[in-house]
């Protein structure tokens, strides 16, 4: 009978998509323990809670204070374990965003509990929390049987899809937590005209040395842009040659990534880069070399000259869209 | 000031290396595999030697957990420069990192650290969990996967790279933090590095990990990728995909 309690992140006050995965893994956990997801939010005051309900959510807890607006270690940590004190849940469930992956080990470690993260699917066997997860950066994949009552999960983002499980949530207050003096975030510096992170995005474009140069990226900016909503991903190759930033690395070294369609672009396909997209649903390969290894994992590859296949492709998308 | 900073790492597989299972099916098959310092870890050695040499002094402690082979790993780090080596030494490693937090903060607490740094994941368990867990454990201000970081009496400041963004966390010290990709460009050792490492000291100290609650059923290779196919060839082959990513794979 043990519920689960699921963070819910926010970005200027408005309920991150990853949420909603995250909330539909607990309700997954919760209906196979026959208990309640409870949705514990942190943020600024007045952010819409409503759509919690609609993913499965029966109670929703907001700690709503203007000094929550950016993600504070202490506070949140602590808002968590009291409600976690309160509830008894089975598991506290987050998503393995930046703000996830620095919280989770947090709370595990505030609880005493075991940590399971980036984890790609749950289910529970015989009472007992089993996850699936990654390792070595998607070479390999763990199951894992998870025996501390609670136990903090992480989601990978892109892995689990929303489910739409109407309920009418009971909504609380909390009294938000003091603030940690020793540690504080005072500001998030947003690069000018609002990316899509590579880590979130459903669909990426990648571009490696192929592309012969950084401003060719623009090719695949144009093509991101004409997809909608697409996020530019790079090789290691061009990123450790400073042509694009870490933060678009995909691999072993950058970021693994689970979108539905990622389309490599003049990449060859070295193994710790294949280790970090070999999740993607759906995989494009567009290379001048046919015995380059990214085609033996590809699911659609286009031989040929990367400089006059993805305009084409980028023109014919924009007719497609306009159409 | 002098300063003295630990420096945590961890010798994993090298990035290029093939895994494959072991015999129990819980473990990878180490046979012909290259390991390597972490590569996250190496940021973690590099800053701190810079902030030890900034200072004008102090030390840089590096602590390892894992079987004797971790030695090797310990002395690439003194070779870049680090002062002594510490190995928790237990057998077998595993993804329990409440379980390997707790041996570490252990062996770090009452050290008098003025910095504690990790890279911020390692890239075999890819937990990023250790280094704010050991934080949690001794209760320290923690900034993880730091792009960027200025020190100043007995303060800073780091970035950490968000998702669309950066975040600038203020923080005092002592602390630990995690280092990412971008905070500096790890040096190679040198041969003079190599040979001085050989005599600097390592201390050895048996450790026992006791399972935080999770237990490893089974590690498998993913499955394989179903063979796809080539559509064509040059930019006369672009209706074709789309039309496959329209109609056949529904992502467009």
């Amino acid at each position: 009978m043990a519920g689960v309690l699921v963070v819910i992140e926010q970005r200027d006050g408005v309920i991150k998509r990853v949420s909603y995965e995250a909330l539909t893994a607990a309700r997954t956990l919760a209906d196979a323990m026959q208990g309640s997801v409870t949705a514990l939010l942190a943020g600024p005051p007045g952010v819409d809670a409503s759509s919690l309900g609609t993913y499965g959510a029966d109670r929703v807890v907001v700690a709503g204070d203007e000094q929550l607006r950016l993600y504070q270690p202490g506070a949140y940590a602590a808002a968590v374990v009291r409600q976690a004190r309160q509830e008894a849940p089975g598991a506290v469930v987050l998503s393995a965003t930046a703000l996830g992956k620095d919280l989770g080990p947090r709370l595990a470690a505030r609880l005493g509990c075991a940590l399971a993260s980036d984890v790609t699917a749950v289910a529970v066997d015989q009472g007992q929390i089993t996850v699936s997860r990654p390792a070595y950066a998607g070479k390999a994949l763990y199951r894992l049987r998870i025996t501390s009552q609670p136990c903090v999960v992480t989601i990978r983002p892109n892995s689990v899809t929303p489910a739409e499980q109407r309920r009418t949530p009971i909504e609380e207050q909390m009294p938000a937590p003091a603030l940690d003096d020793s540690v504080k975030t005072v500001a998030i510096k947003e690069p000018p005209g609002a990316k899509v992170d590579v880590a979130e995005a459903s669909v990426i474009v990648s571009g490696g040395r192929g592309l012969k140069e950084p401003a060719n990226f623009q090719l695949l900016e144009e093509l991101a842009a004409a997809i909608g909503g697409a996020a530019v991903g790079a090789s290691r190759a061009v990123v450790d040659a400073g042509w694009r930033p870490h933060a678009d690395q995909v691999g072993q070294t950058g970021k693994t990534v689970s979108p539905n369609l990622y389309i490599a672009v003049g990449i060859s396909g070295a193994i710790q880069h294949i280790a970090g997209m070999r999740n993607a649903k759906v995989i494009v390969a567009i290379n001048k070399d046919r015995d380059a290894p990214i085609f033996k994992i590809a699911d659609y590859g286009i031989v040929g000259d990367l400089f006059e296949i993805v305009p084409r492709l980028t023109q014919e998308i924009k007719q497609l869209r306009a159409g | 000031m002098p300063l003295k900073i630990a420096v945590c790492i961890k010798r994993v597989p090298d990035t290029e290396t093939r895994i494959k299972p072991a015999a129990d099916g819980k473990s990878i098959d180490e046979a012909g595999v290259k390991f390597v310092l972490n590569p996250y870890d190496e940021f973690a050695v590099e800053e701190a030697l810079r902030r030890r040499d900034g200072a004008g002094g102090g030390e840089v402690v590096v602590l390892s957990l894992g079987s004797d082979a971790a030695q090797e790993t310990i002395r690439t780090a003194l070779a870049m420069g680090a002062d002594r080596g510490v190995l928790l030494k237990c057998e077998t490693l595993v993804p329990d990192a409440l379980a390997v937090a707790r041996v570490m903060a252990e062996e770090l607490r009452g050290g008098a650290y003025d910095l504690i740094l990790f890279g911020k994941l390692a890239i075999d368990d890819y937990n990023h969990a250790v280094g704010p867990m050991v934080a949690e454990l001794l209760e320290l201000p923690c900034v993880t996967a730091v792009t960027s970081l200025e020190l100043k009496d007995g303060a800073g400041i780091a970035e950490r790279e968000i998702e669309g963004g950066v975040e600038v966390v203020e923080f005092t010290l002592p602390a630990v933090l995690t280092a990412d990709k971008g905070l500096n460009e790890p040096r190679y050792p040198a041969l003079k590095g190599i040979m001085a490492a050989k005599k600097k000291p390592l201390d050895v100290k048996p450790v026992q990990l006791s399972s935080s609650g999770i237990e490893v059923l089974e590690l498998a290779l993913p499955a394989e990728r179903k063979a796809g196919r080539i559509v064509g060839e040059g930019p006369d082959a672009v209706p074709a995909l789309i039309e496959a990513l329209r109609h056949e794979a529904k992502v467009l």
